[in-house]
């Protein structure tokens, strides 16, 4: 089963790399390809504590851009409106990969990682510090390449 | 009004399985150690006097412990039974070659309700069946419930049928059950449900289920009507290979299997071809076989809002119909070859007059 797992989800780990990588050279500046006006959180929050509450509806994020200055702290709210489990993992390039690849099924509480059963809310925080671009995603099976994943935007 | 209707379709099944650890396969299915797999559901939907009979088959392969199925019906079964072992074989092979996938027949009945609610439930040789009726979610939350696993898609494809029919058949195939029975892997199972409904349409998007959006759909499927059926799909995808009068070797054939005594003695035959990438199988096909009804756009799966954006529904090409600019071609050259001849007529030769 974990053998079907890894193989599975190496068939799409060009995609995941991709992806990552693109969020890595876009990190100091916008982020194309995933602001679409109507799922993007045009204004910049923070710094100190904010909160940002994701819906997820039909294997969906609603906001697919989330914009935040340095030195925020975002308490991610995770709204799960479908009947299938999710998880929204926070973290740059090489988390993303090792949820990708993991065979985790649930996440205990660590920051910016939070298992989302079905048609629960679930809470996780992430501290942005630096200047950049980072992901956050669904690793679940099939579900990234999906389309489960957005950026949040470090902004000046 | 519309007149009795007979569909006969091959569809490859839906969703999912029972699992502790996702993972996705073939067709949204896979086994505990993802190795079981939905070979072929296959379904022949008929209908008369106001009921359908409803005849499709599971076949699973691999190596697991279960695996399930999750299929969108038109109405609430009154009869849940094991269906004849050939009859759909024999429609596959009057097309042959032998049909990889096959389709189902669903329609609108009564508004979602709050909860799944639980119908029937038996179980019928390997295989667990469950009549449910609820919304996409409820249904959805049900199967997670039950151990069955859903694909990223599954819930907007649920909610996408269930704004039409809220009822759905789960069927979970125990493949420790299976080998208790001595039934091979890749042995179908046939299921024959009796339906009341008057709306009959196919599911098409359902084969799509869990499927990348890039790779091919590639499905049979098979109608049985009294009069020749309009075809409605939601977009290009489909060819319809044949249309014709049923053979009568066919219906008796048809007719000699096992609870399969309502095919009627005279229908028409049609059979269509599916050939669509699954990210452009997001609709369905709507049929009438009243030819002053034609079908319904909501049928073939456009809701009100579909439509106020512009996109509609196409007819399914009939190659053997004439195409609309043939009729004018066809009477102008008529009456020209008419003038033509009256012209010859008025101008024969004086020993042609003799």
């Amino acid at each position: 089963m974990v053998a079907s797992m890894r193989a599975s989800r190496r068939r799409w780990l060009p995609a995941v790399a991709v992806a990552l990588a693109a969020g890595t050279v876009l990190g100091a500046g916008q982020l194309i390809g995933h602001s679409a006006p109507s799922s993007a959180a045009s204004d910049m929050l923070g710094p100190g504590d904010v909160t940002v509450t994701l819906t997820i509806h039909h294997s969906h994020f609603d906001l697919s851009t989330i914009h935040v200055a340095p030195g925020t702290t975002v308490r991610f709210v995770v709204d799960n409106q479908d009947p299938i489990n999710h998880e929204l993992i926070v973290g740059d390039a090489e988390v993303q990969r090792i949820h990708e690849l993991g065979t985790e099924a649930v996440h205990p509480p660590r920051p910016g990682e939070v298992s989302v059963p079905a048609l629960t809310t679930a809470e996780t925080t992430f501290y942005f510090a630096d200047p950049g671009s980072v992901m956050y995603a669904c690793h679940l099976p099939g579900h990234f390449r999906y389309g489960m994943s957005g950026y949040v935007d470090v902004g000046t | 009004m519309r007149a009795r209707l007979a569909i006969a379709s091959a569809v490859t099944a839906l969703t999912v399985l029972a699992t502790a650890v996702p993972a996705v396969a073939c067709g949204g299915l896979v086994g505990e150690n993802g190795t079981i797999q939905l070979e072929r559901t296959t379904t022949l939907a008929a209908y008369h006097d106001g009921v359908e009979h409803y005849v499709t088959s599971f076949q699973f392969s691999g190596e697991g412990q279960a695996v399930g199925s999750i299929i969108p019906l038109p109405g609430v079964p009154s009869v849940v039974e094991r269906g004849g072992d050939w009859t759909l074989q024999r429609l596959e092979r009057e097309v042959a070659p032998p049909v990889s996938n096959q389709f189902a027949a669903a329609e609108a009945t009564a508004a979602p309700r709050s909860d799944a609610t639980v119908l029937y439930q038996t179980t019928i040789d390997a295989l667990d069946i469950t009549i449910l009726q609820g919304g996409g979610t409820e249904v959805g939350k049900w199967a997670i419930d039950n151990g069955f696993l859903l694909t990223p898609d599954a819930p907007e494809v649920l909610d996408y049928y269930s704004q039409r029919s809220p009822i759905f058949m789960a069927a979970r195939f125990d493949a420790a059950a299976a080998e208790a029975r001595g039934q091979d892997s890749g042995d179908g199972t046939p299921i024959e449900l009796t339906i009341p409904t008057d709306r009959p349409w196919v599911p098409l998007r359902i084969l799509g289920l869990g499927l990348d959006a890039d790779r091919p759909v590639q499905a049979d499927v098979f109608l049985l009507t009294d009069n020749r059926p309009q075809l409605l799909a939601g977009s290009h995808g489909l060819e319809l290979k044949r249309s014709e009068p049923a053979n009568q070797q066919l219906l008796d054939d048809l007719r000699s299997d096992k609870n399969m005594d309502w095919v009627p003695s005279s229908e028409w035959f049609t059979y269509l071809a599916v050939n669509a990438k699954a990210g452009d199988l997001k609709y369905d096909l709507a049929t009438s076989v009243d030819s002053s009804q034609r079908p319904m756009a909501r049928d073939a799966g456009f809701t009100t809002h579909d439509l106020s954006l512009g996109r509609a529904p196409v007819p399914v090409p009939d190659p053997s119909a004439m195409a609309w600019w043939q009729w004018p071609v066809a009477v102008l050259m008529v009456g020209v070859a008419a003038i033509g001849l009256v012209i010859v007529f008025r101008r024969r030769p004086s020993w042609w007059r003799a």
